[in-house]
């Protein structure tokens, strides 16, 4: 190298920055009492489905706040409302994905302190939304039967980050050959203490038993 | 999509290290980025050479290294490299187990910075 060329040590990962940020907001909300669920999926897996279903069941338990992502739609935010949940529409501006500064912008629009349970729709995708951590306290995916069951080789990471995975159109199960042990297999393969919930938000079956779940992880939150 | 948000975040720890060190121009940036990403080395540079128009990263090259994805065994607890995409992803060489805990292979890393 001649003597005008210099090496410069930077020795830096540029997820730290994000990080530093949800760790901040985690603390907010653990001192809040507010539990930040994460949900995340591909379009049209049922993410506002499983909200609606999801709020309906706990809203009597819970105040429960809703935060969507969607890009660039007001639909699922006014889907939400018309159910009787408080429902904000965040800016992603064409983002793939949320990070935590944004969360922590809608956090403060939707007042997070007046909630105990607030479910934010991440933006629909598999790949970006994995790597930025949004300081919530559960990362949720939901994976619905038609987009098969090699999901978790294809996009390892997404599945390697979330404490539980809702199997959801499991209704439409004899139409596809969704091999559900091959599905559970590959998830466990990065993720081995993950829990998994077969539901439907169309026929209701399976959603009790994911949302009896959320509510003790809930109440243990906020305890 | 993605590069976009990746490289920005790229971009902002090398104008820092430049401004710190008095650079005037950056003429290659050393990464480690973990197999897991599914960023593209082309799409990387080509997204980079957009948002460094006009600063003093402007012609950069991106040095890419891929990290390697390391996961510690559920069954036997040992470590073990894996290849992500293949059929063997995830199978402890070891003791055959099927699966683990992550340990690396998701890093956005700023290694060094090679200066004018
Ligand atoms: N058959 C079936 N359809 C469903 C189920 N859940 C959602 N859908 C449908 O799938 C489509 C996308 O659902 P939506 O909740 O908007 O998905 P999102 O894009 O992930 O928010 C809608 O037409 C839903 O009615 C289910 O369990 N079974
Ligand atoms: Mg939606």
């Amino acid at each position: 190298m001649s003597d005008n060329v210099r090496l410069i040590e930077v020795k830096e990962n540029i997820l730290d920055d994000n990080e530093k940020v949800a760790a901040a907001l985690r603390a907010r909300l653990k001192e809040e009492k507010t539990f930040l669920v994460n949900l995340m999926a591909s379009p049209g897996a049922g993410k506002t489905s499983t909200v609606i279903q999801t709020t309906a069941r706990l809203k009597e338990a819970f105040n429960i706040g809703v935060l969507e992502a969607d890009i660039d739609s007001m639909v699922d935010a006014e889907k939400v409302a018309a159910t009787g949940i408080t429902a904000i529409q965040m800016r992603t501006g064409g983002f793939c994905h949320l990070d935590a500064s944004m969360v922590g912008d809608g956090l403060d629009a939707i007042g997070s302190q007046d909630f105990d349970l607030i479910l934010l729709e991440n933006v629909g995708n598999l790949v970006c939304p994995a790597e930025f951590d949004t300081g919530s306290a559960l990362n949720a995916m939901i994976l619905s039967v038609p987009e098969g069951d090699d999901k978790p080789l294809k996009y390892p990471l997404m599945f390697s980050v979330c404490e539980v995975v809702l199997i959801n159109k499991i209704d439409t199960c004899e139409h596809f050959d969704f091999d559900r042990a091959r599905f559970e297999e590959g998830v466990k393969k990065v993720n081995p203490s993950c829990t998994l919930f077969d539901i439907s938000c169309r026929t209701g079956e399976g959603i009790d038993a994911w949302v009896a779940w959320l509510k003790e992880r809930t109440k243990a939150h906020n305890a | 999509m993605h590069e976009l948000p990746v490289m920005n975040g790229i971009l902002r720890v090398v104008m820092k290290h430049a401004a710190m060190n008095r650079v005037t121009k950056v003429a290659a940036i050393q990464l480690r980025v973990g197999k897991l990403s599914d960023l593209e080395e082309k799409w990387m540079q080509h997204y980079f050479d957009y948002l460094t128009q006009g600063t003093v990263a402007d012609g950069a090259k991106l040095e890419i290294e891929w990290g390697d994805v390391v996961m510690r065994c559920a069954g036997c607890d040992r470590e073990f490299t894996t290849e992500p995409h293949t059929e063997a992803f995830g199978i402890c060489p070891h003791c055959k187990g099927k699966g683990g805990k992550i340990l690396s292979g998701k890093e956005y890393y700023v290694k060094n910075m090679v200066a004018l």
